[in-house]
């Protein structure tokens, strides 16, 4: 064996060695995954089950009763029949309906008229995600409404079109589906950035640095038994992550196992970079977490796209998320999971992955020094 | 071959501002041990890392074997063996895993392999431990454990930074035979120590002092400077008041306790008549004897500190009070950790103004009944109290009352020495003028001036632990606890502690001491010795010395004494 080969394998061995007697990586790597996935997989759940919608009804006619019953056979609906808006107005302070919708008085008249018909809908602003889904709701139930009442007068349908909407690749719409790739993605960003920017500090702060420098390793080979341990860990877990998904969540995945394989490679080699890089310049436990969990945690949870709809962001804002690789697994992830081999996709964001990791993985390199200062 | 294994020529090596190391020329012969000396901050470390290639000089010359360590390190480093001197291993990897790791970076293979691991495993004594984890290994092993990892490459030229902190006495002499038989062989030894006695035994001596070498040759060379100027006194009574007058002499330089007699360094060869009557004062008589390494340590670095202390100066003298006789009190102390009992009823009694030593192995105890007494450990039975104030009902009342400095250095290490003086002095309720006069006295007695603003974590180890000796005894207490204050300390600096404690109990500050240097527990009026959680001896030193006197050994030393009575002890326990 070259002596390159056999002082990176024997580096990486300790490595191995280390991780294995660390129940901390462990847990991070193993069981961490398994958490976050039955948390975002069961526990969490963006989907909106029926809602408490108070009705108040003013008008007496036959339309507005009718209305009133569409309301009340909405699947998502469950309504709370109240006399008088000051009534809805107490409901909604304390917290008993997310909204109202009053039946104005001239209700039936102006429709007869052909006018716009009044019909006041009140939300819950102290909850703005909330207040726009009781808002769709209330706005969906009019216009269900009103071409059943135009097909009975026999009438033309309003516009011409019924908007019957279908959600592609996740026709159920289950949130779950997107959050579990999402939630891939920081299992991975924790694996690869938070626990290897412990590692070259805690050679520096046990002073076992100076004792590996006075040996004949170079920087390449030191780089490699960090990389190498790090990134069969990762892959590890990126499997027990996988198999719990699609067994235990039964979640679809579309794509290949290959193009799986190549995204995480890719994307585990920007995190290990990352974390190898902190660690290598701060050369401190302490300071390279924190500064891990700032450039990469926190990004991969708050800006990729996993949880909060990127397209939603201000556009300052969504333009940062382009720097941050996340952002790229994370779209990555939910096509192979929910759409299948998309090489337009893919293969955009493994180019800016391979981009990130050769920037990072050299800029490590560049701050590993084979000196002390 | 040449015979030169090392030559360097106006080395200089600069950090920012601070010159470590200004124009060293020097040359190392092959196949001898040369010791490194000199105070803390002397550059010894610098010296071996620029050897090592571990930094690069910042002017001057440097070969090792012909190379130079800046250009060619990939060939050096498979002849040089450096030993840091922080443990280099991997504490979490078992002693086997890290020789195999350290053979593999170091090409070691085939069937030689086999023969030489077995062979330093046999050579270091570590056979039976191979499986064992290097953090779960004593200080001793642990250094010899490095040791074997720096020798696995079979180097030309050995480098060892301090290898012998913290090191039993045993294993010290094993290192030492090791090291002899290398040598022996042909190899280059650098050894860094700042145990004297141990440059006594090198073939040549480098000491450094602040960066500059200030003397290059045979350690009897530098001895015999001081043929006729070592003199000792022999007396009764308390040596520590007679050392500290002898000191106030004019023409004694440096003075230490030596069993049962104070040993002096004069300036000149002539008499002093001081000391004459001095002696005569106490009944005994001043003896020439041969000079030591220390002795010409001492004195080529300008002497000792001196019998004054600048601390004692400023401490205000402690007015008796109702506790006298029981300043700091034991009773029946006992702490369990889980089934293992620490302290297993330990009591005594410090009077006022004593210096009170506790003595012990690693792990007897020691430190455990020193935190229950001041307050930082919770007694699982007994009382321990302090100027009769309860720890376990009132700790911060007698927190107020005594100074406490800790056995590993536990100020705040990013901050710098200004910002952990400032802190501690507003910790104990220093404020306005009284605040900023107190800090600049303790600047002034403990020469902190030019490392005020650097971080305390990078002060040479001396200078720590002034630092944490100036931050315990700001608020004046009455007090103090010191836990191994001089472990891994200078010769220069061991002693100028030992003034200030002297000093400061002068001044009715009551002193309770734990130390694994058996000489300094000469300096004790009292001591305990602590082995398994139990007092198993206690008295003055002439009279723990006394019991084990016999015609064999009319005058044991304190080394003596110690495992006389450790190995009675387990006897007794044997029997019972």
């Amino acid at each position: 064996m070259p002596d390159s080969l056999r002082r990176t394998w024997a580096l990486s061995r300790k490595e191995f060695y280390q991780i294995v007697r660390d129940p901390s990586s462990i847990l991070v790597a193993f069981v961490l995954p398994l958490i976050l996935i039955f948390i975002f997989g069961y526990g969490l759940n963006l989907d909106t089950a029926r809602m408490r919608i108070g009705l108040v009804v003013l008008d007496q006619s036959t339309e507005a009763s009718r209305l009133a019953s569409a309301f009340a056979g909405s699947p998502f609906i469950d309504l709370v029949p109240l006399d008088r808006a000051s009534d809805a107005a107490r409901a909604i302070t304390a917290g008993a309906v997310r909204g109202f919708v009053v039946i104005q008085s001239d209700f039936s008249a102006r429709l007869k008229r052909g006018d716009t018909a009044a019909v006041q809908v009140v939300t819950d602003g102290s909850d703005p995600n909330m207040a726009a889904f009781v808002s769709a709701y209330v706005q969906g139930v009019w216009a269900h409404w009103l071409d059943v009442r135009d097909a009975e007068l026999g009438l033309p349908a309003q516009a011409g079109i019924a908007i019957e909407p279908r959600f592609w690749y996740n026709p159920a719409a289950i949130s779950r589906f997107f959050l579990v790739p999402g939630s891939i993605v920081l299992i991975m960003t924790v694996i690869g950035a938070l626990l290897t920017s412990l590692v070259v500090a805690r050679e520096w702060e046990r002073g076992t640095m100076e004792a590996l420098l006075s040996t004949p390793i170079t920087r390449r080979e030191f780089l490699l038994s960090k990389l190498i341990p790090y990134y069969l860990l990762g892959m590890a877990s990126m499997s027990v992550c996988w198999i719990a998904s699609v067994t235990l969540l039964g979640m679809p995945f579309r794509g290949s196992l290959w193009a799986l394989w190549g995204v995480t490679t890719l994307y585990l080699a920007v995190a290990l970079g990352g974390g190898l890089l902190v660690s290598s310049v701060l050369r401190n436990q302490f300071n390279a977490a924190q500064a891990a969990l700032n450039i990469a945690f926190l990004p991969a949870v708050m800006l990729s796209g996993f949880v909060f709809e990127i397209s939603s962001m201000p556009a300052p804002v969504r333009a940062v998320t382009y720097l941050f690789p996340a952002r790229y697994f994370v779209s990555s992830m939910q096509t192979l999971f929910l759409a299948g081999n998309v090489p337009r996709i893919l293969l955009v964001n493994c180019l800016y992955l391979f981009a990130a990791a050769a920037v990072l993985i050299g800029a490590t390199a560049y701050f590993t020094k084979r000196r002390l200062d | 071959m040449d015979a030169v294994a090392i030559r360097l020529e106006s080395l200089v090596r600069r950090f920012g501002d601070v010159t470590a190391l200004e124009g060293i020329t020097a040359d190392f012969a092959r196949g001898r041990i040369t010791g490194l000396v000199g105070p803390d901050g002397a550059g010894k470390t610098t010296l071996l890392r620029l050897i090592a290639g571990l930094l690069a000089p910042s002017g001057g010359q440097l070969r090792v074997e012909g190379l130079d360590p800046t250009v060619e390190g990939d060939a050096l480093r498979v002849r040089v063996g450096y030993m840091p001197q922080k443990f280099g291993l991997y504490e979490d990897l078992s002693v086997q895993e890290n020789l195999n790791l350290y053979a593999d970076l170091r090409g070691v293979l085939g069937p030689a392999r086999e023969q030489r691991l077995a062979r330093l495993l046999d050579f270091t004594d570590l056979t039976r431990f191979t499986s064992r984890r290097a953090g779960d290994l004593s200080g001793g092993m642990k250094q010899k454990l490095g040791l074997a990892c720096a020798l696995l490459g079979e180097p030309n030229v050995l480098l060892l930074d301090e290898p012998s902190v913290g090191v039993d006495p045993i294993s010290r002499r094993e290192l030492w035979r090791i090291v002899r038989e290398l040598a022996a062989g042909g190899m280059t030894v650098l050894w860094s120590t700042s145990y004297l006695d141990e440059a006594e035994l090198c073939d040549r001596v480098l000491l450094l002092q602040d960066g500059q070498l200030r003397f290059a040759g045979p350690p009897g060379e530098l001895t015999a400077r001081l043929e006729g100027r070592v003199v000792q006194i022999r007396a009764g009574g308390s040596h520590r008041k007679l050392l500290q007058r002898a000191l106030r002499i004019p023409g004694v330089i440096d003075g230490v306790i030596q069993g049962q007699a104070i040993r002096l360094v004069l300036r000149d060869r002539i008499s002093v008549p001081e000391l004459s009557s001095l002696a005569a004062d106490a009944g005994a008589h001043v003896l020439s004897v041969k000079p030591r390494f220390e002795d010409a340590f001492i004195d080529l670095l300008g002497g000792g500190p001196g019998g004054e202390s600048s601390i004692a100066r400023l401490m205000p003298q402690v007015a008796p009070g109702p506790f006298d006789e029981a300043v700091i009190r034991a009773s029946e102390l006992s702490k369990r950790f889980g089934n293992f009992v620490a302290a297993d009823q330990i009591s005594f009694a410090v009077r006022r103004g004593e210096v009170f030593g506790l003595l012990g192995p690693n792990g007897a105890g020691k430190s455990t009944t020193f935190k229950m007494l001041c307050g930082l450990l919770t007694p699982s039975a007994g009382r321990a109290a302090v100027l009769g104030i309860d720890l376990k009902s009132s700790a911060s009342r007698a927190r107020q009352q005594l100074g406490y400095m800790a056995q590993k250095f536990s100020l705040y290490g990013n901050l710098s020495v200004a910002q952990n003086l400032d802190f501690f002095s507003g910790v104990y309720g220093l404020k306005g003028r009284a605040r900023t006069t107190k800090i600049a006295e303790m600047v002034a007695a403990f020469d902190l001036q030019r490392y005020l603003p650097d971080s305390s974590e990078t002060l040479p180890l001396g200078f720590k632990q002034r630092l944490a000796l100036a931050c315990a005894i700001m608020h004046e207490p009455a007090v103090l606890f010191l836990d191994e204050p001089t472990s891994g300390v200078d010769p220069v600096t061991r002693r100028e502690f030992w003034t200030h404690i002297n000093g400061v109990v002068e001044k009715g500050v009551t002193v309770m001491v734990t130390t694994h240097f058996m000489d300094e527990a000469e300096y004790c009026d009292r001591l305990a010795l602590v082995y398994r959680g139990q007092v198993i001896a206690a008295g003055t030193p002439d009279a723990l010395k006394s019991q084990v006197a016999n015609e064999r050994q009319p005058e044991p030393s304190m080394e003596d004494a110690f495992i006389e009575l450790v190995h009675r002890h387990d006897r007794e326990a044997a029997h019972a």
